[in-house]
């Protein structure tokens, strides 16, 4: 029986600060032991938690892609207890990584199909490893058209930008960079909210066409009917949810939707299947 | 199935033989009440109670449990690594279970044993464990065991099944853990008796005390947002004071947080019973918190034992109609009350009186 709290060490490869603000950085980590990488067998849209000896541990969507190898990389917003102690940490340090858990993203069912993705804010790293994994050689051929619609409050908000830049140039990826609002003489994307973004950008909606919405809840609660007039069908609307953890595997009890949980039977959900559960998120 | 009849001083010769197989546990008078205790030699069970304060459901899983031992130390190799503790249970007996807490057992083990994964200490706790139960006579007026599964002679996640009879103790042996306890406190070459007919009296004697009763037959036909939805749960609520009494003397409560703590520079993880009833349960990191009032909280409660199990796992109820949160509630808050009402609950009349309460 393997003991499923246990966490595998870890060594924080690298840290880069995404944010002009300070407030999200990507830490890049190698398994102390190699082979535990192969037991972190994982697809994009899925999560770990990460542990902390003496502050405890957090549940954060995986950023990297399973197309990289050799690392996995969590991007985190300072912003409670562990993540405050996380950021103060150093590229050498040792802590651990538990996973990989939940659901990803439904990439059976996504195959031969259009995609669009949407994310708001720091909701962009299930997604960033998402584009990874599409646009890799030996994957791209298997979806049809990518759209990207990701906003951030200003330019210097934006996570991976240089990876924004870099995918803005390929003809095989449709990018929709926007900001809410800038006075950068130099900004070359778009301005505008997500929603109306989507409303402007994002094809309309079908049977082979499926959206992936990652962001705040403001963001979904206006992108949404947006959608909806668009002509996607709720079965093709896809969402990650997140909510307190601690087990991460469907025992502890706390982060249940209804008869769900969101770490188990989650995180990735239909809108057809939220419109079912209660809005305990 | 063996049945046996064992006298009083086989009984106690019994209980003091097993003691060199296991840590045998029974309850024992403390104070006004009874709790389950290891017991130590000459010490006998105490049969002499209704129900015991608490369900042995901690002996299985501790209201504080070490997971990991950890060092912080940066002078060492294993600085901030997880360590497992030594996690191997020796054999336990727990003696004098009653059937409703027994039944809580297996309820509990669809969340701790899974197919995806295994919570290793519940697993190895509950595997080392045989559990000795014992039959009520007489039914508290709490208790509404028939109705929720089991009943006052109910086996369900019981080894053995004790009945007691003025001096005589029947003795059901049930399954081949409780063979291999009967063995150990030497009753494994009696011979088997006819005390069937006696047992059903007493059964149907015992049945007939259980004076309260839940219906659950119309809960699974019911769609979860329906019950969710339904008007009754701010005034169900009302007097809650979110004490968690209730989920902590619930045998079939198992929810739980983790915690490290650290004292110098090693330090452990641990995991502590936690409870629904607390605002600080799903507060997010953000401030936000999907259950930020109370009636949210006591409906979380009531639709997980009542619904949401029922429907994840296509069973009965989360409840083993022990009576204890309805005992121990400062506030008098009732979950027969509350299940007959979400039983009864009809969608269609309630959309035309417009929300009642």
């Amino acid at each position: 029986m393997q003991n499923p709290y246990l966490p595998y060490p870890v060594r924080i490869d690298e840290i880069i600060t995404e944010t002009e603000d300070k407030s999200l950085k990507t830490f890049k980590f190698v398994f102390l032991n190699a082979s535990d990488e192969d037991k972190f067998t994982y697809e994009s849209g899925q999560f770990g938690e990460l542990s902390i000896a003496g502050l405890g541990e957090i549940p954060i969507g995986i950023a990297s892609s399973p197309v990289e190898k050799g690392f996995i990389k969590f991007t985190v917003f300072k912003t409670g207890k562990v993540t405050s102690y996380l950021h103060a940490m150093k590229e050498g340090d040792i802590m651990g990584v538990r996973g990989p858990l939940g659901h990803p993203f439904p990439w059976e069912t996504l195959e031969g199909k259009n995609i669009v993705i949407i994310g708001g804010g720091f909701a962009f790293t299930t997604l960033r490893s998402s584009i990874i994994s599409i646009l890799d050689p030996a994957n791209r051929s298997k979806f049809k058209d990518i759209h990207v619609i990701y906003g951030a409050r200003s330019p210097g908000m934006l996570l991976y930008k240089e990876e924004l830049a870099e995918w803005a140039q390929r003809d095989d990826i449709n990018m929709n960079i926007t900001v809410d609002g800038t006075d950068d003489p130099d900004w070359k994307y778009l301005t505008g909210f997500v929603p109306t973004i989507t409303e402007q950008k994002a094809p309309p909606g079908n049977d082979d066409t499926y959206a992936i919405i990652c962001g705040p809840p403001i963001m979904i609660k206006f992108t949404q009917p947006v959608l909806d007039n668009l002509g996607y069908s709720h079965d093709n609307i896809i969402m990650s949810l997140e909510n307190r953890m601690k087990c991460g595997i469907g025992i502890c009890g706390r982060c249940n939707i209804g008869k769900e949980f969101v770490c188990k039977d989650g995180p990735v959900f239909t809108l057809s299947q939220l419109n079912n559960m209660p809005k305990e998120y | 199935m063996k049945l046996i009849k064992i006298d009083q001083q086989n009984w106690n010769t019994g209980i003091e033989k097993a003691k060199s197989a296991y840590r045998v546990f029974g309850p024992v008078k403390e104070k006004n009440d009874y709790e389950f205790k290891v017991l130590g030699t000459n010490e006998m069970p105490d049969l002499n109670f209704r129900n015991t304060r608490l369900s042995p459901k901690s002996i299985i899983y501790p209201q504080s449990q070490v997971m990991f031992t950890y060092s912080i130390d940066e002078t060492k190799d294993d600085c901030r690594i997880m360590k497992e503790v030594e996690n191997v249970t020796s054999p336990m007996a727990i003696i004098g279970v009653r059937p409703c807490d027994a039944l809580s057992f297996p309820i509990v083990r669809r969340n701790f044993d899974t197919p995806e994964y295994q919570d290793t200490y519940w697993i190895k706790a509950y595997e080392a464990t045989t559990f000795v139960g014992l039959a009520c006579n007489s039914a508290c007026d709490t208790c509404f065991c028939t109705s929720a599964g089991t009943g006052p002679f109910g086996e369900e996640g019981l080894d053995v099944l004790i009945i007691k009879d003025g001096d005589d103790f029947y003795t059901k042996i049930i399954t081949p853990k409780g063979e291999a306890f009967a063995e150990s406190a030497g009753w494994g070459k009696k011979e088997q008796t006819d005390i069937t007919a006696k047992i059903k009296e007493l059964k149907t004697a015992a049945e007939a005390s259980v004076s309260s009763t839940v219906s659950t037959d119309k809960l699974k036909n019911k769609t979860i947002l329906d019950l969710y939805d339904a008007p009754f749960w701010e005034e169900e609520a009302f007097a809650c004071i979110n004490c968690g009494t209730c989920t902590y003397v619930c045998p079939t409560c198992w929810c739980f947080d983790v915690q490290d703590e650290t004292h110098g520079k090693s330090g452990i993880r641990m995991r502590n019973w936690d409870s629904c009833m607390f605002p600080l349960f799903t507060h997010h990191a953000s401030g936000h918190n999907p259950r930020n009032n109370k009636y949210e909280r006591v409906r979380q409660r009531f639709m997980h034992k009542l619904k949401y199990y029922v429907d994840k796992y296509d069973s009965g109820i989360q409840c083993v109609g022990c009576g204890r949160c309805i005992r121990l509630c400062p506030v008098n808050i009732d979950i027969r009350k509350i299940c007959d009402k979400m039983n009864s609950f009809d969608t269609e009349s309630c959309k035309c009186e417009a929300t009642s309460s």
